[in-house]
């Protein structure tokens, strides 16, 4: 388990515990967190479950694989922190994960 | 007006696959897409990424995928209506009245919506004085290209889209490409030839920068973009070009009185029907207990909404179940030989 802070962008923060092995996007969408459309279900095939991780965890979590930031070119304003959190998966490692949703998602 | 026992709405696996059962239980339909080219999501999302849980297909990428439905439909005669989006679904009588974006209108007992997410549009850009330009000045696809000639066109994106069109406006216009990041997505030919064209001053290259505001009255003068430390860089330009491919929007769905949750529709699980008579939907859009967003479960849900469509459009026939292996009349709609 690793508790996961989804703040929205009214600045509202959603701290829930996520299981191990559940990706960042399925963690939110089982919450009903507002704002992570995820709309071809963790495909990495449409870029609506972009988040912003903070930057120190941004270099602590595993790395980007091919394609990501191919997909992030597509991502509703994204910076150099953007993310799509069905990439990022759940462990440990990762307890206490901060990460911002964008106004939108597209 | 066009009269169908059954419209279809979206030609992606699920509509296609549904088509045939309709076709091959007698009843006829027409198809209609926003898009361009039938296929949908797999053509449009991930037409060269392999799908393994296809039954009976251990592996096929989604333009195989739909090539291979395509080739099912061969022996029936199916009119598709690409391009279209419909706007509107209204009862009339007994029948339902569906209208297009582009004038086209349909008349038919039975609505099989097939729309996976919604229709794709295009991604746009985030700033909101973008839209005051939109089809002016601001285009996210390409009509006409003779009236870029000898103007400045600022082109944003970093795939084949963008590229080719950099690459063949740089002949007859000043060209501006942005893109966010230093790497491009495309075909690597064309990004060899963009970053040659740059290096020959035919293309300004402006990378790690994306697109902050625009500014202009009556027409666009000028855009600001911005890099990623901040800095602000201003461009003059006559037109802006955006290309960020195409998202998902439910659209217009949501307003023909169906009962919708988290962007799904909600349908029973014996005929797939919506809570409007004769309108049902399957595929990634229906919602029910246990659904799930599989393309196997689109073939199962088309399959019992076409035969609940044969009693909407054949009121005084008795639908009969028939295998397509033994029954006679199904092997003559397929133009095949009996035994």
């Amino acid at each position: 388990m690793a508790k996961i802070t989804y703040i929205t962008h009214d600045n509202q923060k959603h701290e829930v515990e996520v299981q191990n092995g559940l990706t960042v996007m399925e963690g939110a969408v089982q919450n009903d967190i507002p704002g992570i459309d995820a709309d071809c279900g963790g495909g990495m095939a449409c870029a609506t479950c972009h988040v912003y991780v903070k930057e120190d965890w941004f270099n602590k979590i595993p790395k980007k694989e091919d394609g990501e930031e191919d997909m992030l070119d597509m991502a509703f304003e994204p910076k150099t922190n953007s993310r799509l959190s069905c990439q990022i998966v759940v462990s440990d490692e990762i307890d206490g994960l901060e990460v911002n949703i964008p106004s939108k998602q597209a | 007006m066009i009269k169908t026992d059954a419209l279809i709405i979206g030609a992606g696996p699920t509509g296609l696959f549904t088509a045939h059962q309709l076709k091959l239980i007698g009843l006829n339909c027409e198809v209609v897409d926003n898009l361009d080219k039938i296929g949908g999501q797999c053509i449009e999302l991930y037409p060269d990424k392999p799908i393994y849980d296809i039954p009976a297909v251990p592996e096929c990428t989604g333009e195989e995928l739909t090539n291979n439905l395509i080739n099912q439909l061969k022996p029936f005669d199916i009119k598709f209506h690409l391009n279209e989006r419909v706007e509107e679904v209204k009862k009339e009588n007994d029948n339902w009245l569906v209208k297009t974006n582009n004038g086209k209108s349909f008349s038919t007992p039975n609505v099989i919506i097939a729309g996976g997410v919604g229709s794709f549009e295009p991604r746009k850009f985030s700033p909101k004085e973008c839209e005051k330009f939109e089809n002016k000045s601001l285009f996210y696809s390409v009509k006409d290209k003779k009236i870029f000639k000898g103007k400045t066109v600022s082109i944003f994106g970093g795939g084949d889209s963008a590229l080719d069109w950099a690459v063949e406006l740089s002949k007859e216009c000043s060209v501006n490409l942005i893109h966010r990041r230093d790497e491009f997505r495309g075909a690597q030919a064309t990004i060899d030839k963009v970053h040659q064209l740059a290096k020959d001053g035919k293309i300004n290259l402006f990378t790690q920068y994306q697109m902050a505001f625009v500014k202009g009255d009556k027409n666009l003068q000028s855009i600001d973009i911005k890099h990623d430390n901040n800095e602000i860089k201003n461009l003059k330009t006559d037109y802006v070009l955006g290309f960020f491919g195409l998202i998902m929007q439910l659209g217009p769905i949501a307003n023909w009185g169906l009962n919708i949750d988290k962007k799904t529709i909600e349908v029973d699980t014996e005929k797939f029907e919506t809570n409007q008579k004769g309108i049902y939907a399957v595929g990634d859009i229906c919602n029910y207990p246990g659904k799930l967003k599989l393309i196997l479960s689109g073939f199962h849900e088309g399959a019992l909404a076409a035969r609940a469509c044969f009693k909407l459009a054949r009121p005084n026939e008795k639908y009969r179940f028939e295998f397509t292996t033994s029954s006679k009349t199904i092997k003559e709609r397929l133009g095949v030989k009996g035994d």
